[in-house]
């Protein structure tokens, strides 16, 4: 739980206006856009030490805080 | 062939009775063999580009897709044997094979597309619309959202459907391949929904886009003579035309693939209804920006090098600095590109760098933005929205006139004539009338902006098409011949006359 924590604080510093807690279609609903996405992709590969890449950019891997903290765990497991 | 000529009309109807007519499983060869003949009739050279691009794209991305299944099998096999180490090594390697073979195709695609457009030579029809849309379907392979395609006819007619072969939309496989191959039954509302938009894409190119053509000739064409407040109007009547010519060229080729029950993404959302720059690239160009996003910025970002830079950066400048200077360069690389990928010319790059410049100012400026908004009573409120719309679309405005002309230099200083000049009477004199529209014509540019404006306001609550086949027949059928009497009667068109080349095309 203590990741997902870690997830939730990288998140609401990034947009401390955005509920991350209920907040659907992040990515398909433009409310977090390319830089944001970007910018977590830094923020997460340092906290997490996980690479992500570009193919994992989908909007299935980062519409909500728990698809995020989904992706990281499979990337962790590769 | 033009999609405002005659033989394009003739030949549509044809190609949309004789795909009905085909059993399902051939409409796809059908409309590829529509495609060839359509493409052939803009010279046959322009085949062997297309030609070489599509077996360029075909033979890597199965070559990727042989080693992805490869790789799929040995992992499963390897799995509970090797260690995670081993694993990991292998996956690396296979990766970079992929990728090799990913950037050989990429290179040689970009030198087709390069040696294509060499200045001074005539550039295939839609050659870099369809080298984008084969590049990202090989990208998108790459990454594992698509599988390959095995039919190789399939993926010709994916890069080449006709319609859109011209000037887009740049099409995603995932998004476009299932209504292309489907070979759809006849449906006489897609039939009714294809013609409304291709007459309104008439409407758009012929009546508006047309008609202001002959201004913006003449002011682009004598920089002596007109200078300052032309200037001014001469940036605003391009940025119209701009639009009404290549959004009505998109309309036509959406309402044609839906004709044939085939559904394009659209490419406009009211891009002038924007109230900031970053805005406006989400409702311009729609498929261009996403693919500059998807399958370069994603790329560039991510990268390793970028995000080894990123950690020295924040080392060395701080925090704030440091994370935001590698997404910049990022920026720059793909904004450079975009203004190349229009044309190989410094105006092109100099028009995708200020882009590049303004959104990242602006990006920097946010926090002092949102304190001014905070002491503006009405920022919420219409007037403030409407300021912002007003100031986007002259922003806009200012940097298409890297389109008008052909140097930095002269677009810089026609630009700047408009300060220096002090030729604002201009304006109300009554010298416009000389800049090549009589009074006709300014009437049936200002009636057809009109329309325009309207309709783009309806479409805010949904499809206007959509609320007009609701409509009693009597009334829908008023409402189109009124469409159909204003194309005829007000387009620029006749026996002799060729409608204008779309702006587009050229890229």
């Amino acid at each position: 739980m203590a990741q997902m924590d870690k997830l939730m604080e990288i998140l609401t510093d990034l947009h401390p206006e955005i509920d991350f807690e209920t907040q659907d279609g992040l990515m398909d609903k433009a409310i977090l856009d390319s830089m944001d996405i970007v910018h977590l992709v830094t923020e997460i590969g340092d906290e997490f030490d996980v690479t992500i890449s570009a193919k994992d950019l989908l909007p299935e891997n980062f519409n909500s805080a728990q698809a995020i903290f989904e992706m990281i765990e499979r990337l962790e497991e590769e | 062939m033009l999609l405002t000529s005659y033989e394009f009309i003739g030949f549509l109807a044809l190609v949309i009775i004789i795909n009905y007519l085909c059993p399902k499983k051939a409409r796809k060869y059908f409309l590829l063999a529509a495609s060839v003949l359509f493409y052939a009739t803009a010279g046959l050279w322009g085949l062997l580009y297309i030609g070489a691009i599509t077996v360029l794209v075909y033979i890597s991305s199965r070559l990727i897709g042989k080693n992805q299944e490869a790789y799929a099998v040995w992992a499963k096999e390897n799995k509970a044997v090797l260690p995670k180490e081993q694993r990991k090594a292998y996956r690396e390697k296979q990766a970079g094979k992929r990728l090799l073979f990913l950037t050989v195709a990429v290179i040689l695609c970009l030198g087709v597309m390069v040696i294509g457009r060499i200045p001074g030579l005539i550039a295939p029809m839609g050659l870099s619309f369809y080298t984008l849309q084969a590049l990202g379907y090989l990208i998108d392979v790459n990454r594992e959202n698509i599988k390959p395609e095995r039919n190789f006819f399939k993926l010709s007619l994916f890069i080449g459907f006709f319609p859109q072969l011209v000037q887009g939309p740049i099409s995603r496989y995932e998004e476009l391949a299932p209504s292309l191959f489907e070979g759809r039954d006849f449906d006489i509302k897609n039939i009714s929904l294809g013609v409304w938009r291709i007459m309104w894409g008439f409407f758009k190119k012929l009546v508006i886009a047309d008609r202001l053509f002959s201004g913006v000739q003449t002011i682009t064409s004598d920089t002596s003579k007109y200078r300052g407040a032309y200037i001014l109007v001469l940036m605003i009547l391009f940025s119209l035309e701009l639009y009404a010519d290549f959004s009505g060229g998109i309309d036509i080729v959406i309402g044609t693939a839906k004709a044939l029950g085939i559904d394009v993404q659209e490419n406009f959302i009211r891009p002038y209804f924007s109230k900031s720059l970053k805005e406006y690239w989400r409702r311009w160009h729609i498929t261009m920006c996403n693919w500059f996003r998807n399958y370069l910025f994603y790329s560039v970002s991510t990268a390793k090098w970028l995000q080894k830079f990123s950690k020295f950066c924040r080392k060395r400048m701080g925090e704030a600095f440091g994370k935001r200077l590698p997404l910049y360069v990022a920026t720059f690389i793909v904004w450079g590109a975009t203004g190349l990928w229009h044309g190989f010319t410094w105006n092109y790059f100099v028009w995708g760098l200020s882009n590049w410049f303004i959104l990242m100012l602006s990006e920097e400026l946010e926090p002092v933005y949102e304190k001014i908004r905070g002491h503006i009573p009405f920022a919420d409120k219409l007037p403030y929205r409407l300021f912002q719309m007003g100031r986007t679309f002259l922003l806009v405005c200012c940097m298409n006139l890297f389109d008008c002309y052909s140097s930095v230099g002269d677009t810089l200083g026609m630009f700047g004539s408009i300060f220096t000049e002090g030729n604002f009477g201009i304006l109300f004199d009554g010298s416009l009338a000389g800049i090549g529209y009589s009074l006709s014509d300014a009437v049936i540019i200002a009636a057809g902006l009109l329309i325009m404006l309207c309709v783009s306001l309806l479409q805010r609550k949904g499809s206007v098409r959509e609320r007009i086949l609701r409509l009693a027949p009597p009334a829908r059928y008023a409402l189109f011949t009124c469409l159909l009497v204003a194309v005829l009667l007000f387009g620029i068109y006749g026996v002799g006359y060729d409608s204008t080349q779309f702006i587009y095309n050229r890229f």
